[in-house]
């Protein structure tokens, strides 16, 4: 290389290394490689020489051309990588400032149990069935043999609103039972259905709301029994409080709507409320067979169908299982609660969950 | 019900425990209540004498005792005036828990003299009120023997819950014998001898209404001194609550509670006449032995003379006739009453007497004659006198019947294969009789007591039966319902925890859907507004008509709420959540944001109710940082509710929103959408300024949304995705129109230029203000073109340009701005 282009080079190293912005960068390319840059100048020379000459001196100038641009290439990555960390140091934010909330919304404990009580009962093959809050008195007592002149019937347990056109007075329904009877009327059997929903009983105190939820069952096929009953209601209870050795306790009781009837008891500690030991019982729901009336007054002959019916507190149920000690917050709505008790809007309901 | 043990063992020859006899009431369904054992509180306080009481030296008012417990002699301070030497009195020894004083007992030193137990007065141990000085025992009061023991006092008594079905066991000697047939001891037998006949009744029986009395049995007996009760009916009725008032009332308060069968005593001498009929009430006023006057309508029955009314039959006597010290000639009533009428009229007059709870569960027919002779064998005894004849009116009415038990049932209905031979017995040991029997079943007779077991009753079917469906399952019920009522006997004596739990039997290995569309949408809404931050809320379905009346006019009231505040049922469940923000803000909540989703109420509504998903963001958004904090406003409850919408799967482009909304929102600041010209789907907004001063709510926007007016989805197969190879083209356009022009149209006329090109149509900027005119707004969108053969020329861009442009202002007088 002869001399002149030996210093080009070196020159242009140099302006190289003392350029500090992408300004003075961008003068020295020019200054090299524009249009009327030395290294442009040179190449521009090439044409007054002799074609030996010209070969030469060309294949000279391409290498340093390719040499040049490369350094300037390499010095502009450089200079852009600096002023990136540059600026990104001048870009600080406080790490440690609260994000935005995320929005916390819940669901209801009641919810969140009538959602586990269907998957489990479902898996055992019931559908749900619903019905209206506002009934008549055949289907909430006419029909499931509760008579006339019958106690609950009366004013002090039963609300009513004011009688229709036809003198009778419509019912708030006392229990999900009526779904029942509109079960069995509008499809024949085998049914298999829950009934979660809301019920009302004129009782206002500690233990007692006027309103609260109930979950109906109805169970209806050639051959069940009051064993299918036991079975059902044990293999559920044992499920929705994950305590596989829950004790379950059947005792023999009354209800106008089935026969035999029996209330089922599960074993817990009346002193520490820990269920499934404890050594006492803890009444939890009513059950029984259907009664031989009900379905008759249904249209379905008790020769050849029979069935079981139940019926528990969801609120008792979501109580028990959640630890909750008072029932009269689950309707007042007081957000402290029901940030407490509520569930994740996301959270699956399967047939078997830890720590929801 | 309440009993002592000793006056079940009366009844009962056994040997079993209380513990055992407890357990086994619970097990065949005479739920035990509660047990109050005295021995428990009170069996370690023993009689003691004692033997020294002198002044204490350091103190006025003590006296220090030596007393001779059985076990030796102690030292004790006492404070009661009337502690005195040789005196007989009761003490507890340290270490006894006091149940008067709540004080568990220590050795003390009471100003220099040992104090090794206490001297109790009847109020230490709960026994009474009278603390003015220790119990003073007889000189013949044995030392060493337990206070209780010796005053007859240690009788445990037992509660049990009685099922409405079973009136035979609201007696002792039912629940003896419901104990004997489940294996607890031996059923004493029962047949009071016959007393003699003296002489003539004074008073005849007479039924004018035979509806409600179809029997009644009656007996005088004359010289009778009528007084206070011997103790042991005194302790007898008090232990269970009952106060004693004299021999002749306590013996038949005494028979409603030990045979379950209610009688009544007349003072013979002021019934005027020789006849007592039973009619209807004629409207005259009976002031009856509960202390107040009742008055008797034609429905009733009154038990009368000549004077009138003299009890009110089956529920409560009159005291004009009742019976007192002064009473020499009784006439005892033993009547059968309709169960049904004795429960209407005691309904109807708000009289629960325990007679009246015997009568409307049905008592035994069959034991009417017995329990008369042993009444009027008590009076005697009590009482002295002698007995007229009985008179009568009426006949035994015929409860005699059968039922069928086919002992293969047991297992394929009770689901535990009973052998024949037991079961048989198990009905026999409640008063079953064997009609006939052979290797398939069993005829047995019913007791008389057992009221509740094959009793016919009246079906009440459904109306829209076709009659031979209803005549086949009246036909099938009249064969399996007394089987059933015999099978639940046989159960229940054995312990329903004998039947084997038997898993429900798969219907399918893979269950079907559990839930309903509407059910899985319900479930689907909770989560939606849930995951958008609201908390889900249950609240009452009732509420106050004040309240109510805010949010609609046409309401439902309850008939006979339980309180003012609950007595109508709420219109929507935006009130109740209203209400519920208030009282999160009263209590200092500076938002709140919540949801329900449940019923609204309305006369006019299918079945009276709606299922609604409602929402409510009251309050500030939260203070942060890096965003300011601003009210609630209609856009917010929009926002959740079309999120709501789009997760149900309603087709967005459908809805319409119209300035429409209910009263009770701010009504330029709400609307109500619309699927189609007709279906209203919900509302949302700001609510009413003057709602939210009544109810005292900060300001809030809410959403309600009528879930059942949302269409079943059509089951149709879903269509291949539209995936064009081109590039979308975007051009923005602002128009100026008039501000009373919904920007809803502007959009929806975009989108209508050139359906096959234009894809979307977003609202990016809306201004009103000093640049442009008054009465004008500047609404700037965003237009995408879908280019779907081809990429488009800038010829073909400009063309669908001008449409839009002159689309839109065809559509709403909107020019493009300049």
């Amino acid at each position: 290389m002869s001399d002149e282009l030996t210093r080009l080079k070196s020159e242009t190293e140099a302006a190289l290394a003392a350029v500090s912005d992408l300004k003075a960068w961008d003068a020295v390319r020019v200054s090299v490689l524009g249009r009327n840059g030395s290294l442009t100048a040179l190449l521009k020379g090439l044409g007054a020489l002799d074609p030996v000459s010209r070969r030469e001196r060309g294949a000279a100038l391409n290498r340093l051309r390719d040499e040049l641009t490369q350094a300037i290439e390499a010095r502009r990555v450089a200079l852009e990588a600096a002023e990136l960390d540059a600026r990104l140091a001048a870009e600080r934010l406080d790490p440690s400032l609260p994000p935005l909330p995320s929005p916390s919304g819940l669901i209801h404990p009641i919810s969140r149990a009538a959602e586990e009580i269907a998957a489990l009962f479902g898996a055992m093959g019931f559908r749900i069935a619903e019905g209206p809050d506002i009934e008549d008195d055949w289907r909430n007592f006419g029909a499931l043999n509760i008579p006339a002149h019958h106690s609950a019937r009366e004013d002090m347990d039963t609300f009513y609103l004011a009688a229709g056109a036809d003198g009778r007075r419509p019912v708030l329904r006392t229990h999900t039972s009526p779904v029942q009877v509109r079960t069995m009327l509008s499809a024949p059997p085998p049914i298999r259905v829950i009934v979660p929903g809301r019920t009302y009983r004129a009782d206002h105190d500690a233990t007692h709301s006027p309103m609260f939820h109930q979950c109906e069952g109805l169970a209806i096929d050639r051959g069940l029994t009051l064993g299918h009953l036991k079975g059902c209601l044990i293999d559920f209870l044992r499920a929705y409080f994950g305590i596989g050795d829950l004790p379950v306790r059947f005792r023999s009781s009354y209800f106008p709507f089935t026969e035999p009837s029996m209330e089922v008891d599960i074993g817990w500690n009346r002193k520490t409320g820990e269920l499934g030991r404890g050594g006492d019982w803890l009444e939890i729901l009513g059950s029984g067979m259907v009664h031989p009336k009900v379905l008759a007054n249904c249209g379905i002959d008790p020769r050849e169908w029979q069935g079981f019916a139940f019926g528990m507190g969801i609120e008792r149920v979501a109580m028990l299982k959640n630890g909750i000690p008072d029932l009269r917050p689950f309707y007042e709505s007081d957000l402290r609660w029901l940030r407490h008790y509520g569930t994740s809007a996301l959270l699956p309901t399967m047939l078997h969950e830890v720590g929801a | 019900m309440k009993f002592t043990l000793s006056w079940l063992r009366q009844h009962l020859d056994t040997g079993a425990s209380l513990g055992d006899i407890t357990d086994t009431l619970t097990k065949i369904g005479l739920e035990l209540e509660g047990i109050d054992n005295p021995a428990e509180k009170l069996g370690g306080f023993r009689i003691a004498r004692v033997v020294e009481a002198v002044q204490h030296p350091n103190a006025d008012r003590l006296r220090a005792c030596k007393v001779d417990t059985g076990e030796g002699i102690v030292s004790v301070v006492c404070g009661a005036p009337n502690a005195r030497t040789g005196m007989k009195a009761v003490f507890a020894t340290p270490g006894s828990y006091i149940p008067g004083t709540g004080i568990t007992l220590q050795v003390g030193n009471i100003r220099g003299v040992e104090s090794a137990g206490m001297l109790l007065s009847m109020r230490e141990m709960g026994l009474g009120e009278d603390h003015t000085g220790i119990v003073d025992l007889p000189a013949d009061a044995p030392v060493g023997v337990p206070y209780i023991e010796w005053a007859g006092i240690d009788d445990p008594v037992i509660e049990i819950a009685v099922t409405p079905n079973r009136g035979d066991a609201l007696s002792v000697r039912g629940i003896a014998r419901d104990l004997a047939a489940a294996g607890v001891g031996k059923l004493k037998p029962f047949s009071p001898a016959p007393v003699p006949v003296a002489y003539s009744s004074p008073l005849q029986w007479r039924i004018d209404f035979p509806e409600y009395c179809p029997w009644v049995l009656g007996r005088a007996v004359r010289g009778v001194r009528n007084g206070p009760s011997p103790d042991w009916l005194v302790r007898r009725l008090t232990s269970i609550g009952l106060r004693p008032i004299n021999a002749l009332v306590d013996v038949t308060n005494f028979f409603t509670f030990d045979l379950g069968r209610p009688l009544h005593v007349f003072d013979a001498g002021k019934v005027r006449g020789g006849v007592l009929t039973l009619r209807r009430g004629n409207g005259e006023t009976l002031p009856g032995l509960h202390g107040k006057n009742v008055t008797l309508t034609d429905e009733d029955c009154a038990i009368a003379d000549e004077a009138g009314a003299q009890s009110l039959a089956g529920v409560v006597g009159g005291e004009p006739t009742g019976c007192d010290e002064m009473t020499t000639e009784v006439f005892v009533e033993c009547a059968l009453f309709d169960p049904v009428q004795v429960a209407l009229s005691g309904r109807r007059h708000g009289v629960s007497s325990d007679a009246r709870q015997r009568f409307e569960r049905g008592i035994d027919p069959a034991l009417m004659p017995a329990a008369l002779e042993a009444a009027t064998r008590m009076i005697i005894e009590l009482c002295g006198g002698e007995a007229s004849e009985t008179v009568a009116a009426g006949a035994e009415p015929a409860w005699q019947r059968q039922a069928t038990l086919r002992f293969a049932r047991l297992e394929s209905f009770g689901g535990l294969a009973v052998p024949a031979d037991e079961a048989v017995s198990r009905l026999e040991r409640l008063g079953f009789g064997v009609a006939a029997r052979d290797a398939e079943k069993v005829v047995v007779s019913v007791p008389s007591w057992r009221n509740d077991v094959a009793q016919e009753s009246a079906l009440d079917p459904s109306p829209d039966l076709p009659a031979e469906v209803a005549a086949k399952a009246a036909e099938g019920r009249a064969e399996i319902e007394p089987e059933a009522d015999l099978i639940e006997e046989v159960l229940r004596l054995g312990g329903l925890d004998a039947v084997p739990p038997v898993s429900m039997p798969g219907i399918a290995p893979i269950p079907a859907p559990t839930l309903t569309t509407a059910q899985s949408r319900a479930a689907l809404a909770r989560r939606v507004l849930a995951a958008r931050g609201l908390a889900e809320c249950v609240t009452f379905s009732f509420m106050a008509a004040g309240r109510a009346a805010l949010f609609d006019t046409a309401l439902l009231a309850v008939d006979n709420p339980i309180s003012a505040d609950l007595d109508t049922m709420r219109p929507t469940p935006l009130a109740t959540l209203a209400e519920a923000a208030s009282r999160n803000a009263a209590r200092g909540e500076p938002c709140a944001l919540l949801f329900e989703v449940g019923p609204a109420f309305h006369p006019g509504h299918a079945n009276r109710q709606r299922l609604t998903a409602a929402g409510l963001r009251a309050g500030m958004s939260p203070r942060h940082w890096a965003e300011a904090s601003r009210p609630y406003d209609a856009m917010d409850a929009k926002a959740d509710l079309w999120a709501l919408l789009a997760s149900l799967g309603v087709p967005m482009e459908a809805l319409s929103v119209t300035a429409d909304a209910p009263a009770y929102f701010h009504p330029g600041r709400s609307g109500t959408v619309r699927q189609g010209p007709k279906t209203v789907l919900g509302h949302f907004g700001v609510l009413h300024p003057r709602l939210c001063a009544a109810l005292d709510l900060p300001q809030a926007a809410g959403f309600a949304l009528d879930l059942d007016a949302i269409a079943e989805p059509k089951r149709r197969k879903r269509a291949a995705p539209d995936l064009p190879p081109f590039q979308p083209v975007r051009r923005d356009f602002a128009f100026l129109v008039d501000a009373g022009v919904p920007a809803e149209a502007l959009l929806r006329a975009a989108r209508g230029a050139e359906r096959n090109l234009i894809a979307g149509v977003a609202l990016f900027d809306r201004y009103e203000g000093e640049k442009v005119p008054a009465g004008k707004v500047s609404l700037a969108i965003e237009v995408t073109l879908q280019p779907r053969e081809r990429t488009l020329t800038e010829a073909e861009i400009e063309a669908a340009a001008a449409k839009i442009v002159a689309a839109v202002a065809k559509a709403t007088g909107a020019v493009l701005r300049g």
